[in-house]
C-alpha cells in the first residue's frame, strides 16, 4: 500500500482524510487505484492532475515507479508562462 | 524518467557568454517576426468587435460589407467547429462571440479582403444587433449571490456554496493545526490585499499568415511560443487532423506566457479557406490590450502568526482570482505557491476562480505566484515592523530547505532559498544607507518550473559541423544555450554548432515555451542527444580500429580507447569520424524524445530601494538587486536578462499597471499611452546575483530562471514604499494618487 | 482615393512609390518597399519600435504620413550596418547581450544611433532620457544602456 496525500479541496471525496492509502507502484496504478476506491475524485483526476512522488513533480508518465515508503502528494495540473 | 544524479561540474562552455546564433539577424531587421512574412494573392483580414461588456447577439447582417468590392470573405462564429468542451471551445469561445458578447473587444465577424482599407470599410458595413446585458467586471461583484451570470456550465462540484454561478472552482492546500498555530503566536496580523489585472506587454502585437488550399491542407505561419499547441488548437477548432496544418513559428517578438494560447489563428484560417488566398491577420494594440490574454486581477485575505523572535506559527489565505469570463488554473497555482518560501507548521491556502466579463487570462510568467507571494510577503514584512525584527533574518529563520514539507505537499529536494537569503544579506546592498523618504523592501519569490514533453535531433554534418532542430521557439536566447550544451557534450567549439528552431512538421512534438521548461527540457534532450551520437561515433571509431566497441571512450571531442588493453591508436576527433561516417555506416545522428520531468523548483529574492516623494506620492526606484539560485547558468548574460527583465516586469505591475474597466464595462486605457509599462528612465540599474545550486534533476543542474523573477518585485516595492511612507500599502499598483492618498489618510 | 507618387531617397538610394494621401510612412516601408526592419508595435508613437530618420531627425514612422517625405532623406536599419561591417552599436548589443526577443532591437538602434550623432559622450541618464521612448519589455533596458555607453565610447575612440 502507498499513502497519497489528498489536497484540501478533495477532501470530500475521501471522507475529510488527509492521506489514503491505496495499492499500486506506478504513477498510473496509483491514480487508477484513487479513482476506483474513491469515485469522488473522478472528476478531478479527469480534469488533469500531477502526482508528487517523493519531492519531484510527475505530470503525466504513467510508468514512473512509486514504491511503499514513497511521498506521494496529489496536486493539480500545471501551466506556466 | 529516471533522474540523472551524475551531475557535471568541470564546464569548458557552460558559463561562458558567447555571442548568439539569430543576433545579427535581429541587429540588422532581417529577422522575420509574426508580420514580416506576406504571400502572393494575400488578403488582409480584420476583425469586428462588441462594444459592449455583456450582450446578446440578436442578428448579424454581413450584406452590405459582402457587397462591397474586394471583400473576400466574412465569417462569423457559426464558421467554426461545433466542439462542445474542453480548452479549444473556450479558445475558441473566447476568440468570437458565440450568441453572447461576454466581454469588451470580443470578436464578433471577421473580414478578409484585398487590402486593410477595404477590409476597415467592410466592417463598418456590417450590422449586428446587440441586447445589452447587465455586465460584472470585478471580483467582489461578480461572486454576489445575484450578479450577472457571465458563462454558464463551469461550476465544479469543488465551489464554494451561496455565490453566484460566477464562482466556479475552489482548491484548497495546505497542512498541520491553524488553530494551534495561531495559538503560539505572540502577533497575528489580517489583511486584505488586492492586484489589478496588468498585460504581458510584448511589444509584437499577435500575427500571423494562414493559407489554406481546397484540399484542406493548411500552412501558418505565426508568433507563437508553441507552434504544435496552436496546431493543436486550430486543428481542434477547424475540425482537421493535425497533419493537415503545418505550423511554422516565426521569430517572436516577446510573449511572457501571452503567446501560450491562440487569439487570431483560426480565424484567418477559416477566413483563407473561405476566400481561396493566403490570409494575413495582425492585431492593432488595442486589440492586443482588449481581446488577447491579460492576467488574473486578485484579492487575497491573509492571516499569520508569528513570535516575538520571528517563527512564523501560521498561515492562512484565501485567494480570489478572476481572470475573465472562461476558467483558469490560477487559482489553484497560486494558492500553491502562495507560502512555498516557508517552513510552516500550520499553514492553509484556498484559491478561488472567478468569471467575469473581461477576456479570458492566458498566462503570464508564473501564473498565479505573484499576487499570492505579495500579499503573503507584505503581511510578513509588517509582522516584522511591528515586532521590530530585521526581515532578512525573519526569512532566513522560517525559509523553506531541503527536507522542508512544502506548503503544497512534497517535501523539498536541494532548494537555493537559504543561499539566496544568505548572498542577499552579505550583499553591500542590504547595508547602504538610505536617506529621507527612502527605504528598502524585499521579498521571496518561488515558481515550480516545468519540463514537458520535448523532442531534439542532432545531426553530424559529413564535414564535421553540427545541426540541432529543435521545437521550441527562441523567446530570449535559447538557441545560444542549446548549441552550447551540445558543443559542451560533444567536446566541440560553440561556432561548429546550430540550432534552428523547426516547424511542426520537421520534428517530433514539443510542448509549448512555458513554464521555464526551455533550458532544462530542451536543453537535457539536447545532452541526450549528443550522447546518442557519440555513442555511435564511438561505434564507428571502433570499427575502423577493428576493436570491441566498449573499448572506446569520448573525450573532449575524441574517441580514444579506452586503455592500454584496448590498443594504441591514435584519438579520432569529431570531424575525422564525420568524414568517413559514409564508408562507417552512414550519417551520423542522435535524438531524444522524452516527457521531462525533474525540474527544479526556482527561488529568488529581491532587494529595493526607493524614495517616496511626499508631496505627489510618486515612487521612485533607486537601487534594485535580484538574487536568484539557476541551477547552472548556461549563458550568464541571458540568466540575468531573464531576472532583470522579470524584475522591471514586476516593477511596472506594482507602480504602474492595471486594466481600468469603467462602470460601463469597457476597457479605459487600451494603449501604450495610458498602460503604461516601464521605460529605460524609470530604472535604475537592475543587479543580478547568480546562485547555483545544481538541480538533481538535469545533467548539468539547469533549473529555469524565467518566471521567478516576476514575482518578488510586487511585494518588495510594497514593502518598500510602506516603509517609507510610514502606512501599510494594500493595493496594486501603487500609483502616485493611491500612495497619496494613503499618506493624507495616515495624517488624518 | 488618388495615390500621391512620391520621390524620396532610402539608406542613400533613391526610391519613389505610389501611396495613399493618409498611408503612414511605416506601412510604405514595410508593406511596399519590403523593409520590414522596422515594427509596428502600437500605430500611436508610443512604443517606438518603427523608429527610422528623415533628414535626420528621429520619427516614429508610424505617425509619419508616407506623403510628408517627398524629396527626404530616409535611413532604417536596413542602412545601418556597412556591407558585412556592422555599426559599432550593433556590434556592442551582441557583445552585451542587449536583446532578448530583439522585436524592439531595430527601433533602439535606430534611436541610439541618432543620440550619438547629437551628442557622442552622453550620461547615462541622457541614454535612458533618449531612449525612454523606445519601449523594451525583455530585458529591463540594464544591457541596452550598457551597450549604448560601450558603443559611444568605441565611437569616441575611433
Amino acid at each position: 500500500m502507498v499513502k497519497v496525500e489528498i489536497w484540501g479541496s478533495l477532501r470530500n471525496a475521501t471522507d475529510g482524510q488527509s492521506h489514503v492509502e491505496v495499492t499500486g507502484a506506478t504513477f498510473k496504478q496509483i491514480l487508477d487505484a484513487l479513482a476506483q476506491d474513491y469515485p469522488g475524485l473522478r472528476p478531478q483526476i479527469e480534469r488533469g492532475v500531477s502526482l508528487a512522488i517523493d519531492g519531484q513533480i510527475y505530470k503525466e508518465s504513467w510508468f514512473t515507479p512509486v514504491h511503499p515508503d514513497s511521498e506521494v502528494v496529489l496536486m493539480p495540473l500545471m501551466a506556466g508562462g | 524518467m529516471a533522474l540523472d544524479h551524475d551531475t557535471k561540474r568541470d564546464f569548458k562552455i557552460i558559463g561562458t557568454r558567447p555571442l548568439r546564433p539569430d543576433g545579427i539577424d535581429k541587429v540588422t531587421g532581417r529577422a522575420q517576426y509574426g508580420a514580416d512574412q506576406s504571400a502572393a494573392g494575400m488578403l488582409v483580414a480584420k476583425m469586428l468587435r462588441s462594444p459592449h461588456a455583456h450582450a446578446k447577439i440578436l442578428s448579424i447582417d454581413t450584406k452590405a460589407a459582402e457587397a462591397l468590392s474586394g471583400v473576400k470573405a466574412i465569417i462569423t462564429a457559426a464558421d467554426f467547429g461545433d466542439m462542445r468542451k474542453g480548452e479549444a471551445m473556450n479558445v475558441r469561445d473566447h476568440i468570437m462571440a458565440r450568441d453572447r458578447a461576454l466581454y469588451d473587444g470580443h470578436g464578433v465577424a471577421a473580414v478578409a479582403a484585398i487590402n486593410e482599407a477595404t477590409a476597415k470599410a467592410a466592417l463598418a458595413l456590417i450590422k449586428v444587433e446587440y441586447e445589452i446585458l447587465p455586465h460584472v467586471t470585478e471580483i467582489a461583484d461578480a461572486m454576489r449571490p445575484d450578479a450577472p451570470v457571465v458563462n454558464a456550465g463551469f461550476v465544479q462540484e469543488n465551489a464554494p456554496k451561496g455565490y453566484s454561478e460566477n464562482v466556479v472552482s475552489a482548491h484548497e492546500f495546505g497542512h498541520g493545526d491553524l488553530a494551534a498555530g495561531f495559538a503560539k503566536a505572540d502577533k497575528i496580523i489580517s489583511r486584505t490585499l488586492k492586484t489589478a489585472a496588468t498585460h504581458q506587454g510584448y511589444i509584437e502585437p499577435h500575427a500571423c499568415l494562414a493559407s489554406m488550399g481546397p484540399d484542406g491542407r493548411g500552412e501558418l505561419w505565426c508568433c507563437t511560443q508553441g507552434q504544435f499547441y496552436i496546431r493543436t488548437l486550430c486543428a481542434e477548432i477547424l475540425g482537421i487532423e493535425e497533419s493537415q496544418l503545418r505550423v511554422t513559428a516565426s521569430e517572436i517578438g516577446g510573449g511572457f506566457g501571452g503567446k501560450t494560447t491562440a487569439f487570431i489563428e483560426p480565424v484567418a484560417l477559416v477566413l483563407s479557406r473561405k476566400a481561396g488566398h493566403p490570409v494575413k491577420m495582425v492585431m492593432d494594440r488595442e486589440e492586443v490590450f482588449k481581446a488577447s490574454g491579460p492576467t488574473v486581477s486578485s484579492e487575497i485575505d491573509v492571516k499569520i502568526g508569528m513570535t516575538k523572535d520571528g517563527r512564523i506559527t501560521a498561515g492562512q489565505a484565501e485567494l480570489r482570482y478572476q481572470g475573465g469570463a472562461f476558467p483558469n488554473m490560477t487559482n489553484w497555482l497560486g494558492a500553491q505557491c502562495a507560502f512555498a518560501a516557508y517552513d510552516l507548521e500550520a499553514v492553509n491556502a484556498i484559491g478561488i476562480n472567478i468569471l467575469t466579463n473581461r477576456p479570458k487570462q492566458a498566462a503570464y510568467r508564473a501564473p498565479g505566484a505573484p499576487m499570492a507571494i505579495y500579499a503573503i510577503e507584505a503581511v510578513v514584512d509588517e509582522l516584522c515592523e511591528e515586532l521590530d525584527l530585521d526581515p532578512l533574518d525573519v526569512r532566513l529563520k522560517n525559509a523553506a530547505r531541503k527536507g522542508t514539507k512544502s506548503s503544497y505537499g512534497p517535501t523539498f529536494d536541494e532548494i537555493g532559498l537559504v543561499a539566496t537569503l544568505e548572498a542577499a544579506k552579505i550583499h553591500p546592498h542590504y547595508a547602504a544607507p538610505l536617506g529621507p523618504n527612502q527605504a528598502r523592501g524585499l521579498s521571496c519569490g518561488f515558481w515550480f518550473n516545468f519540463g514537458g514533453n520535448t523532442s531534439v535531433s542532432l545531426g553530424i554534418n559529413f564535414d564535421g559541423t553540427v545541426g540541432i532542430t529543435e521545437g521550441n521557439p527562441d523567446i530570449g536566447g535559447s538557441r545560444a544555450s542549446i548549441s552550447m550544451m551540445a558543443a559542451e557534450e560533444l567536446g566541440i567549439p560553440y561556432d561548429k554548432v546550430r540550432t534552428i528552431v523547426a516547424d511542426t512538421n520537421s520534428i517530433g512534438h514539443n510542448d509549448v515555451t512555458d513554464g521555464s521548461r526551455v533550458t532544462f527540457a530542451v536543453g537535457l534532450a539536447t545532452i541526450k542527444a549528443a550522447r546518442a551520437a557519440i555513442k555511435e561515433m564511438c561505434k564507428r571509431a571502433a570499427k575502423m580500429w577493428g576493436i570491441d566497441e566498449d573499448a572506446v571512450i569520448w573525450e573532449d571531442g575524441y574517441a580514444k580507447p579506452a586503455g592500454q588493453n584496448a590498443g594504441e591508436f591514435e584519438p579520432l576527433s569529431l570531424a575525422k569520424i564525420a568524414r568517413k561516417s559514409a564508408n562507417t555506416g552512414g550519417p551520423i545522428a542522435g535524438h531524444h524524445e522524452v516527457n521531462a520531468d525533474g525540474a527544479g523548483v526556482s527561488f529568488g529574492v529581491h532587494l529595493v530601494d526607493v524614495e517616496v516623494d511626499p508631496e505627489t506620492g510618486f515612487t521612485k526606484v533607486l537601487r534594485y538587486t535580484v538574487f536568484q539560485d539557476a541551477g547552472k547558468a548556461i549563458h550568464p548574460d541571458y540568466v540575468e536578462g531573464q531576472m532583470q527583465g522579470g524584475a522591471v516586469q514586476g516593477i511596472g505591475w506594482a507602480l504602474n499597471e492595471e486594466y481600468i474597466y469603467g462602470a460601463d464595462g469597457k476597457l479605459q486605457n487600451a494603449g501604450f499611452l495610458d498602460y503604461r509599462i516601464p521605460v529605460a528612465s524609470d530604472l535604475p540599474k537592475i543587479d543580478t546575483v547568480i546562485l547555483e545550486i545544481p538541480n538533481p534533476g538535469h545533467p548539468y543542474g539547469v533549473r529555469g530562471v524565467g518566471e521567478t523573477s516576476i514575482v518578488p518585485p510586487l511585494a518588495a516595492i510594497s514593502n518598500a514604499v510602506s516603509r517609507a511612507i510610514g502606512v501599510r500599502m494594500d493595493q496594486l499598483p501603487m500609483s502616485p494618487p493611491r500612495v497619496l492618498k494613503a499618506i493624507k489618510g495616515a495624517k488624518g | 482615393m488618388k495615390k500621391l507618387h512620391i520621390n524620396t531617397s532610402i539608406n542613400g538610394n533613391s526610391a519613389e512609390f505610389l501611396c495613399d494621401p493618409d498611408a503612414t510612412l511605416l506601412s510604405v516601408l514595410r508593406d511596399q518597399l519590403n523593409l520590414t526592419g522596422a515594427k509596428e508595435g502600437c500605430g500611436s508613437g508610443d512604443c517606438g519600435a518603427c523608429s527610422v530618420t528623415v533628414n535626420g531627425r528621429l520619427v516614429a514612422s508610424c505617425l509619419v504620413l508616407a506623403a510628408e517625405v517627398e524629396g527626404a532623406e530616409i535611413t532604417t536599419i536596413e542602412g545601418m550596418a556597412e556591407g558585412e561591417v556592422l555599426h559599432p552599436l550593433q556590434k556592442k548589443f551582441l557583445e552585451h547581450a542587449a536583446l532578448q526577443c530583439g522585436v524592439c532591437t531595430p527601433g533602439i538602434l535606430v534611436a541610439a544611433k541618432a543620440l550619438l550623432e547629437k551628442n557622442p559622450d552622453p550620461s547615462e541618464t541622457e541614454v535612458r532620457f533618449w531612449l525612454a521612448g523606445n519601449l523594451c519589455r525583455c530585458t529591463g533596458y540594464d544591457k541596452i544602456i550598457n551597450a549604448v555607453m560601450d558603443a559611444a565610447a568605441e565611437m569616441r575612440g575611433a
